[in-house]
C-alpha cells in the first residue's frame, strides 16, 4: 500500500446521493482475475452518457472525487475500490459513506474524507465554477484545503498511522520480520515441504 | 490446566504475541486452486512482494476442471482464464503446480493427504472453507478469504482472533452399513449449521477411533457445514500407517521424531472444552437430508418432516421454504424420493475407499432406467487406484459414467450440472440451492447410499437392494 500524507489535485464533483457499489463497478466484472484493470468499469453505466462528468475533457487526470452522502452502499466488494483507484483517484470526499465500503477503502490506501454536507456543496460550487480549482487533502494536518474553504476532518488514529505509514495488514506483518525469520529457525526438520521428491 | 489438541497446535505456531493485537501464527502448508488465488497473486505483484515460502506452497487445479474431453482446450472460457491465470502466475512466483493432465492433479483437499504432506500439529491453510478435511490428521486447517491468501503468500503468517473449543464425542460401534458421512450429518442435525460457530470441533471417542483415515477425512471435511472454523481428530497409530511412505512423510530418524512429537499432541486428561455434546454411535442409521442446508436431514427410514413439527420459528419458515425448492411434500417416506441423478465424488466422498464402497454395491447390478450417475474420482491417484481395481469397468458396466478427477458436480463450475428441477443423490457436501446446477434438487448422502439409489431409483440403502433386485447373472 502506498503512503497517504498529502495529495493535491483537481477534482470531479459528483452530486449524486446513494451512489452504490453496484453502480460504481456493475456484478459482470467481478468475473476478472486481477485486481487492476478495473478502471474500465468504473460507474460504466454512467459513461455511456457522453456527457457524464467523468467523460467531460477537462475533467481528465482528476483525482479527488466529491461525492453526495450514501457513497458505497450495497454489496460488500472490494472491487468498487480497486475501480476507482485503478482509474486514478486518490482521495473520496463525501458526508456519509457505507461503512464496509469505507472499511475496504482504507485497507487498500483510498482515502475517504467525511466532511459537513454544506462543506461538500461549497467544494462542488467551486470545482464547477473551475474544473482546474486544486483540492488538498492533508491527512497530516486532517484538513481538505482549497481556494477559499479549510475544513478539519477525523479519522481513527490507528487508521491514520497505518495510511501515513502506507502500512496494509501485510505490511505490519512484515515489520516483524524478524519474529517470523526467527520462528523459521526453530521450525523442526521433520516439517514437509512441497519442493517435488523424487 | 491441561489443553486440548487445537491449543497444543495453535501455541506451537504463535510466531508473535502481544497486548491487544491477534496472534500472529505460522503457516506450515498453504495449498493453492484456481478461484481464490488470481487476485492475491495480483496484489503481491501490485505491491512487488514475493511469495515468501514456495517451499510450503502448492497449488492444483479443480474446481474449473472438465471431466470429459480434458485433452481439448477448455469451452468455458471463464474457467479457461481461471486456470491459464493460475498456471501463469505459479511459474511466474515459482510454486510447485499440478495441472489438468498431470498425474498429482485433483481436488485440493484430495492432494494434500495423498502426497502426505498433511501431517498431524500442522497448520494448513487454503482459500477454501473445506479445509477443514485435513484437520483428519490432527492438524489446524481452515478455509481462508483471497486477501488472507495473499497475506500468507507475502508472510507465511496470518493475524488470527481466538476460537474456542468445543468436543463432539462419539462412542460405540457405528451398526452395519453406517458410514462416516451418516455420522457427520447427523452431528449438523443436531447441532445446526451456526452450531459450530466460533469453535474448533474435535472429535473423539470409539467411534471415531475405529474409523479409517479416509473416514476421518469426510467428518472433518463437513465440519464447515456445522459453521466451525476447524475440526479435528487426535492423531494415532491409524493416521501414524496412512502416512508412512507416502512421498512428504519424513523418512529415518525424522520419522521417530516426528512421531515422538505427534503422540503429544492429544487432548490432555485435565482439559476442559468450551462445549461438549454426546453421540451413540450404535443409535445411528443411514442419513439423508431432505432441505436446502446440510443441517436439514434424517434417517433414511423417516419421513420428510413436517415443517409445523418444528418449534422454531426461523426454522418452520427455512423448512418450508426448503420443501418446495426441493418439490417434496410432508410426510413422504424418505425411500419414495424418486431422483434423476446420483452424484459419486467431491473432497468429501470421492477418495479410493468411496469408490471401492460405492463399486461394491452396483457390482454385478444395472443402475435404475432413467437415472444418470456421475462417478468422479477425487484426483487422478484415486482413478489411477480403482482402474487397477477394475472398479472404472464395474461402474460402467452397471451404466454409470466414469469421470476424470476434479470438483465437478459438487458445484457445478464446469459443464458437469444438474438441470432446473433435477434431482440428485449426491455424495458432495452442500445441498445449497442451485448448488449442482441451477434449479437442481440436492440429497446429501454416503456413497453407498449414492449407489443403492442409482440402482433402485429412490433413495435407498443397501440393505434395500437384497430384496428388490438381484445381481444380475453374469
Ligand atoms: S469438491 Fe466441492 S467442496 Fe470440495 S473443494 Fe471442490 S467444490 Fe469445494
Amino acid at each position: 500500500m502506498e503512503k497517504f500524507t498529502t495529495h493535491t489535485g483537481r477534482a470531479v464533483p459528483l452530486r449524486r446521493s446513494n451512489v452504490d457499489t453496484d453502480q460504481i463497478i456493475p456484478a459482470h466484472w467481478l468475473k476478472k482475475v486481477t485486481r487492476s484493470g478495473f478502471e474500465g468499469g468504473l460507474f460504466e453505466a454512467w459513461r455511456k452518457d457522453e456527457s457524464f462528468i467523468l467523460n467531460r475533457p477537462e475533467r481528465q487526470g482528476a483525482t479527488v472525487l466529491v461525492a453526495g452522502p450514501e457513497f458505497g452502499t450495497g454489496s460488500s466488494r472490494e472491487h468498487a475500490v480497486w475501480a476507482l483507484q485503478n482509474y486514478g483517484f486518490h482521495a473520496v470526499i463525501s458526508s456519509r459513506f457505507a461503512d464496509i465500503f469505507r472499511g475496504n477503502s482504507l485497507k487498500n490506501g483510498l482515502l475517504t474524507v467525511v466532511l459537513p454536507q454544506e462543506t461538500v456543496e461549497r467544494l462542488w460550487a467551486l470545482t464547477e465554477s473551475d474544473p482546474s480549482a486544486e483540492i488538498t487533502v492533508d491527512l497530516e494536518a486532517r484538513e481538505v484545503r482549497a481556494e477559499g474553504i479549510t475544513a478539519a476532518f477525523e479519522l481513527d488514529d490507528n487508521v491514520r498511522w497505518r495510511l501515513l505509514n502506507g502500512l496494509d495488514d501485510i505490511s505490519i506483518t512484515l515489520r516483524n520480520e524478524a519474529d517470523i525469520a526467527a520462528f523459521e529457525e526453530t521450525r523442526p526438520a521433520f516439517k514437509p515441504r512441497t519442493l517435488p521428491v523424487a | 490446566m491441561g489443553r486440548t489438541l487445537a491449543e497444543k497446535v495453535w501455541d506451537d505456531h504463535v510466531v508473535r504475541r502481544a497486548e491487544g493485537e491477534p496472534d500472529l501464527l505460522f503457516i506450515d502448508l498453504h495449498l493453492l486452486h484456481e478461484v481464490t488465488s488470481p487476485q492475491a497473486f495480483d496484489g503481491l505483484r501490485l505491491a512487488g512482494r514475493t511469495v515468501r515460502r514456495t517451499d510450503l506452497t502448492i497449488a492444483t487445479e479443480d474446481h474449473n476442471t472438465p471431466t470429459l474431453d480434458i485433452d481439448k482446450p477448455i469451452a468455458d472460457p471463464v474457467s479457461k482464464v481461471q486456470l491459464e491465470t493460475l498456471r501463469r502466475n505459479a511459474a511466474e512466483f515459482g510454486v510447485r503446480i499440478h495441472s489438468l493432465g498431470d498425474v498429482e492433479q485433483g481436488v485440493v483437499h484430495v492432494v494434500g493427504p495423498q502426497l502426505g504432506l498433511t501431517q498431524p500439529g500442522m497448520t494448513v491453510v487454503c482459500g477454501d472453507s473445506h479445509t477443514s478435511t485435513h484437520g483428519a490428521f490432527g492438524a489446524l486447517a481452515f478455509g481462508i478469504g483471497t486477501s488472507q491468501v495473499e497475506h500468507v503468500l507475502a508472510t507465511q503468517t496470518l493475524p488470527l482472533a481466538p476460537f474456542r473449543t468445543m468436543a463432539v464425542t462419539v462412542e460405540g460401534d457405528l451398526p452395519e452399513g453406517v458410514t462416516a458421512k451418516d455420522l457427520i450429518l447427523a452431528v449438523i442435525a443436531k447441532i445446526g449449521t451456526g452450531g459450530g460457530q466460533g469453535y474448533v470441533l474435535e472429535y473423539r471417542g470409539s467411534a471415531i477411533r475405529s474409523l479409517s483415515m479416509e473416514a476421518r477425512m469426510t467428518v472433518c471435511n463437513m465440519s464447515i457445514e456445522a459453521g466451525a472454523r476447524a475440526g479435528m481428530i487426535a492423531p494415532d497409530d491409524t493416521t501414524f500407517a496412512y502416512l508412512q511412505g507416502r512421498p512428504h512423510a519424513p523418512q529415518g530418524e525424522d520419522w521417530d521424531a516426528a512421531v515422538a512429537y505427534w503422540r503429544t499432541l492429544g487432548t490432555d486428561e485435565d482439559a476442559v472444552f468450551d462445549h461438549e455434546i454426546f453421540i451413540d454411535a450404535s443409535e445411528l442409521t443411514p442419513f439423508v437430508t431432505w432441505g436446502t442446508n446440510p443441517g436439514q436431514g434424517a434417517p433414511l427410514g423417516s419421513n420428510v418432516p413436517d415443517p409445523a413439527s418444528f418449534a422454531d420459528p426461523q426454522e418452520r419458515l427455512a423448512a418450508e421454504n426448503a420443501l418446495t425448492y426441493m418439490g417434496l411434500e410432508a410426510g413422504t417416506p424418505l425411500r419414495e424420493v424418486k431422483v434423476d441423478a446420483v452424484f459419486v465424488g467431491s473432497c468429501t466422498n470421492g477418495r479410493i475407499e468411496d469408490l471401492r464402497a460405492a463399486a461394491a454395491v452396483v457390482e454385478g447390478r444395472r443402475i435404475a432406467d432413467g437415472v444418470r450417475m456421475l462417478v468422479v474420482p477425487g484426483s487422478v491417484r484415486v482413478a489411477l487406484q480403482a482402474v487397477e481395481e477394475g472398479l472404472d469397468k464395474v461402474f460402467t458396466a452397471a451404466g454409470a459414467e466414469w469421470r476424470h478427477a476434479g470438483c465437478s458436480m459438487c458445484l457445478g463450475m464446469n459443464p458437469d450440472q444438474l438441470a432446473p428441477g433435477e434431482r440428485c443423490a449426491s455424495t458432495s457436501n452442500r445441498n445449497f440451492e442451485g448448488r449442482q446446477g441451477k434449479g437442481g434438487r440436492t440429497h446429501l448422502v454416503s456413497p453407498q447410499v449414492a449407489a443403492a439409489t442409482a440402482v433402485l431409483g429412490r433413495l435407498a440403502s443397501p440393505s434395500d437392494l437384497t430384496a428388490d433386485v438381484a445381481p444380475v447373472e453374469a
